[in-house]
């Protein structure tokens, strides 16, 4: 190899350049055991405020991580220069490190060649997004809010990745993904009203800024005015992203380990996990699968290992619980994650037949400012935004001020009362392409708001 | 890096005494803050920086800059007896920023080469153009208030570069404080250290050209204690220390060995701690928690783009809004509330020569005897309050808060550190106990979260002691507070003096979109406030 980069002028290494880099690198390699994996692509992204954008760009990065080891001990180094001094010296890098590293007594030798099930998770339309075709997307919701009086703020981006794994043991895979989210908020030029709509996927082609602009839009003017209500527990007809927003917290608290350990919510009183217990309603179904086209992922681990389909929880009951390596063989188990998607089955409820069998409850559009606030029972706090609707007899009658909630997604499947078809959202807070998520509408009873918020 | 034991040792040494001059003279490490030329930098930075703005130039750009960067952090993660993870990672690269015809455009690329650069360069010129078509209003940028510095130079006041330290003196460090975690009793204890080393160029268009080199570290300790019948957990975490913009002096004054049996033994106290009864409290807030509650509460809303709207998307907008109803006018706290920003202060973290368009920073008031006064602005942003500034008297220019994360990203507004300053009696976090009656005292960082125009805020925190009759007569648990902003602020009626002021801060402060994050540090001493309403998070599951 020259000193020459490897890196070529396509936006994200192809399979030949990814595989050529992970061979030099174990040609450098005098570690016992060494990975390489890489990751690159360009992540572009248009913003805009005040009905016309404010930043734009993109930016291509390709970063080699190399993990070196020597007997039980081991190190890691990235770096995102490719030319061949930079990653001899990476190479060097991480097995001085590793030989300084005290043994890992939970260190696990590398995986073999492994079999992967073909990813569906790349899109060229996706890929191919350029700065003007987003700016053109943008200008489809700037103008239309412009038009109506109205302020829209907003985001788009798009990512085009590859993602490749090589060992000494002989294991490669390489993979690409794209994924694109856009989101806007529309307020009224008063800042009385407020209005979100979002979508993510890994098709641009599936999102229509038109009707982002029109929910939005819809959302801010019949927002303003919002009146004070009292704080405390209400029925909520969740709309697909705001219950995203909080069922994607349980993903977070599946690990096994610490389940085991008596840390999470999913320990068991008196020892072990709660693994065959029934937690929530049983019409909740919970999992993950990376070849499901609606929610897709790519089928490798960061370690090498296949990703397969899991179930987590199944009919209310947990089925599973997400296994590393090392805390599969040590308990017996099947190692499982969920390789960056999470869904929920549902049922033929609209949103609208959820309001129309409400007596007294709230829309709620969705969630902001989510933190844990004891993961005993995955109990988070956050507030409603752009977009909180009191409900009276059936129908929407007014829109209401903000609140905030101290609540658990576990609670709520406990409360379940309806839900509507799984819907892929955007329930990624800062707007990015985040997780694949696909979640119902949802009806709950005796959701726990706790204060009001003048917030609009 | 050493790799012998010998060397180790040597290291260790070197380090122990650099760590106590530190501490011995702190006039010293403000003394290392002055600019002066600490790092020699690379030249072949500065000449492809200047290529990169003069392709832009070429291409139609009417300003342009160009910040080359490479950025070294290193992570060491351990568990009990065990080390989780070692990671070093750098990572190098450039970014280039334009305006034409009133429009920004961006682009960035790893790949520093001479042609590479130029071809970034007209891409972000691209962007520029493809951004019109949504154009409504030219942007425009406030003068600087400096002459240009040709050749800038910055350092961070670390006596010690982490990446000289060997990773098996950092190893043995994390694994004897997790050894005398877990003498003193803790069912598991995770311990960890992380290091920054940022070392950027910047050019622009108007004859700056500064070379700046950053350090930040954090250690950090949490100890977990589990129930006898394994129906409760608690957990303490190290917030007692919090980041600093230092070296690893910053890990040797910390000396989280001779904390973690403290830890521990309050941890195990919460297990046992009385559940909070609902209700109104006054609150004393100790620096290690306020920190967190002027960050939320006063940083983020005084920043200007989120009072235009800019962040409506995700980080919301703020109750400071519209800019002419506020300004002067809007009553935050009592007369002996001042906050102050600045990036002054040794070791805090968001300290640098000039901001990442060039501006030397500069400490302004936000609060004034308890009325607001300034936003937080970058240069665009200080040409949006032209009018307020005018009828001040005072210059339109940027205060210095512009900041991208990496080279990689775009800069904008960012907040500096903004302290509450404190007060002029000389009282301490006891004086404050022992002048309330019924109340709860709060130490350390725990959940927050608040609304998208900050009014509505929730805090938890990592100990909370129930104070009654000027005394701490036993340990709380389940305990947060619920405030809205303004008046949390003005029911604050003491603070403490300059001996009871500390610096907290977050590393990983989040704004923007895509979502960057930011280093800042918040000074202050404790408070109490009056009357606060106070909720019980336990719930069974």
């Amino acid at each position: 190899m020259s000193s020459r980069s490897l890196r070529a002028v396509a936006r994200h290494l192809s399979r030949a350049e990814a595989e050529a880099i992970c061979k030099r690198v174990l040609e450098f390699s005098t570690a016992d055991e060494c990975r390489v994996t890489i990751n690159s692509g360009v992540r572009a992204n248009t913003r805009f405020a005040v009905n016309q954008i404010s930043t734009a760009g993109d930016n291509y990065n390709a970063a080699v991580s190399i993990r070196a080891v020597f007997g039980k001990k081991v190190a890691n180094v990235t770096v995102n220069r490719l030319d061949e001094a930079a990653l001899r010296d990476a190479v060097q890098n991480a097995e001085r490190i590793a030989k300084l590293a005290p043994d890992d007594p939970e260190l696990l030798p590398e995986l073999g060649p492994q079999t992967y099930q073909d990813a569906v998770v790349w899109n060229d339309a996706t890929a191919s997004l350029e700065p003007d075709a987003r700016a053109d997307a943008v200008r489809q919701i700037t103008e239309r809010a412009r038009a109506a009086g109205l302020v829209s703020t907003g985001y788009l981006e798009a990512q085009a990745q590859a993602f490749a794994i090589a060992n000494s043991k002989g294991l490669f895979a390489y993979q690409r993904s794209t994924g694109v989210a856009f989101t806007t908020t529309v307020r009224t030029e008063d800042g009385q009203g407020s209005g979100w709509a979002g979508a993510s996927d890994n098709d641009f082609t599936r999102i229509d800024p038109r009707q982002l602009a029109e929910r939005a839009i819809e959302k801010a003017r019949r927002s303003v005015n919002a009146a004070a209500i009292e704080p405390g527990r209400y029925t909520v007809v969740l709309e697909p992203t705001a219950a995203a927003n909080l069922i994607q917290l349980i993903g977070g608290a599946l690990n096994a380990r610490n389940a085991d350990e008596g840390r999470s919510f999913f320990s068991k009183a008196g020892g072990g996990n709660k693994i065959g217990e029934k937690v929530v309603d049983e019409r909740v179904t919970l999992y993950s699968n990376p070849l499901d086209p609606r929610v897709p992922a790519n089928t490798v681990n960061g370690d090498g290992s296949p990703v397969g389909a899991t179930t987590w929880i199944e009919n209310g009951v947990v089925k599973n619980l997400a296994y590393d390596r090392f805390w599969a063989q040590r308990t017996g188990k099947q190692q499982s994650s969920t390789g960056g998607t999470l869904a929920m089955n549902g049922g033929n409820e609209t949103v609208e037949s959820m309001i129309a069998s409400t007596q007294r409850g709230l829309l709620v559009t969705r969630f902001w400012y989510i933190r844990g606030v004891d993961p005993r029972t995955i109990l988070f706090t956050g507030l409603t935004r752009d977009g909180t609707f009191l409900i009276e007899n059936g129908r929407v009658t007014r829109p209401v001020k903000n609140l905030r909630y101290n609540e658990s997604p576990i609670f709520m499947l406990n409360n379940l009362l309806a839900m509507g078809r799984p819907e892929r959202v955007s329930a990624s807070e800062s707007g990015g392409p985040g997780q694949a998520i696909m979640i119902p509408a949802m009806k709950v009873r005796d959701f726990n708001f706790t204060s009001t918020s003048d917030a609009i | 890096m050493s790799t012998s034991r010998r060397d180790f040792l040597r290291s260790s040494a070197a380090a122990a005494a650099a760590a106590s001059l530190l501490t011995a003279d702190r006039a010293q490490a403000a003394a290392l803050e002055a600019r002066q030329p600490l790092w020699s930098g690379d030249s072949d930075h500065r000449e492809l920086a200047m290529r990169a703005i003069d392709a832009a130039r070429a291409a139609g750009a009417s300003y342009a800059d160009c910040r080359i960067s490479s950025a070294r952090s290193q992570n060491i993660g351990t568990r009990e007896r065990r080390v989780t993870n070692i990671g070093d990672n750098e990572t190098f690269g450039f970014g280039v920023r334009v305006m034409v015809e009133g429009t920004w455009g961006f682009a960035a690329s790893s790949e520093l080469s001479a042609d590479e650069v130029a071809r970034v360069a007209r891409q972000a010129v691209a962007q520029a153009r493809a951004n019109r078509r949504a154009m409504v209003k030219p942007l425009e940028l406030a003068p600087i208030h400096h002459p240009p510095v040709p050749n800038g130079q910055w350092r961070s006041p670390a006596r010690i570069d982490p990446f000289s330290v060997a990773i098996e003196d950092k190893v043995a460090y994390l694994m004897d404080a997790n050894a005398a975690a877990l003498a003193a009793g803790a069912r598991f204890v995770n311990s960890q250290m992380f290091f920054l080393k940022d070392e950027k160029t910047f050019a622009s268009t108007e004859g700056t050209v500064t070379q700046q080199t950053i350090f930040r570290a954090q250690p950090g300790m949490t100890v977990t204690m589990v129930s006898a019948d394994n129906r409760d957990f608690q957990t303490r975490q190290s917030t007692d220390i919090q980041p600093k913009g230092l070296g690893y002096e910053h890990v040797l004054d910390s000396n989280m060995k001779a904390h973690a049996a403290r830890w521990v033994e309050e941890a195990r106290q919460k297990l046992s701690a009385k559940p909070v009864e609902v209700g109104r409290y006054d609150l004393i807030l100790h620096p290690t928690h306020l920190w967190l509650t002027i960050h939320e509460a006063i940083a983020h809303p005084t920043e200007l783009d989120r009072a235009y709207g800019f962040e409506a998307n995700y980080a919301g907008t703020s109750f400071l809004a519209p800019p002419e109803q506020f300004l002067g006018k809007f009553r935050y706290g009592p007369d002996f509330m001042n906050v102050v920003a600045d990036r002054s202060a040794p070791g805090s973290l968001s300290a640098c020569g000039w901001d990442d368009e060039g501006v030397a920073p500069e400490s302004f008031h936000i609060i004034k005897n308890g009325i607001f006064v300034d936003y937080q602005t970058t240069r665009e942003q200080a040409m949006w309050l032209d009018w307020w500034y005018k009828s001040q008297n005072m210059p339109t220019r940027s205060h210095g808060c512009s900041y991208a994360q990496t080279w990689a990203d775009v800069q904008f507004q960012r907040m500096p550190n903004v302290n509450l300053m404190p007060g002029e009696r000389d009282l301490v976090w006891e004086d404050l106990i022992a002048a309330t009656e019924n109340g709860i005292a709060i130490v350390g960082d725990g959940s927050f979260s608040i609304d998208q125009q900050r009014y509505n805020a929730q805090f938890g925190g990592q100990l909370f002691y129930e104070v009654k009759n000027g005394k701490i007569t036993g340990m709380l648990k389940d305990v947060a507070y619920q405030i809205r902003t303004p008046e949390f602020w003005n029911a604050m009626d003491m603070i403490g003096g300059q001996r009871s002021y500390e610096l907290g801060g977050a590393f990983g402060d989040g704004k923007g979109q895509p979502s960057q994050s930011n280093a800042v540090s918040h000074g202050c001493p404790p408070t109490r406030h009056k009357q606060v309403n106070v909720i019980n998070t336990g719930r069974q599951a």
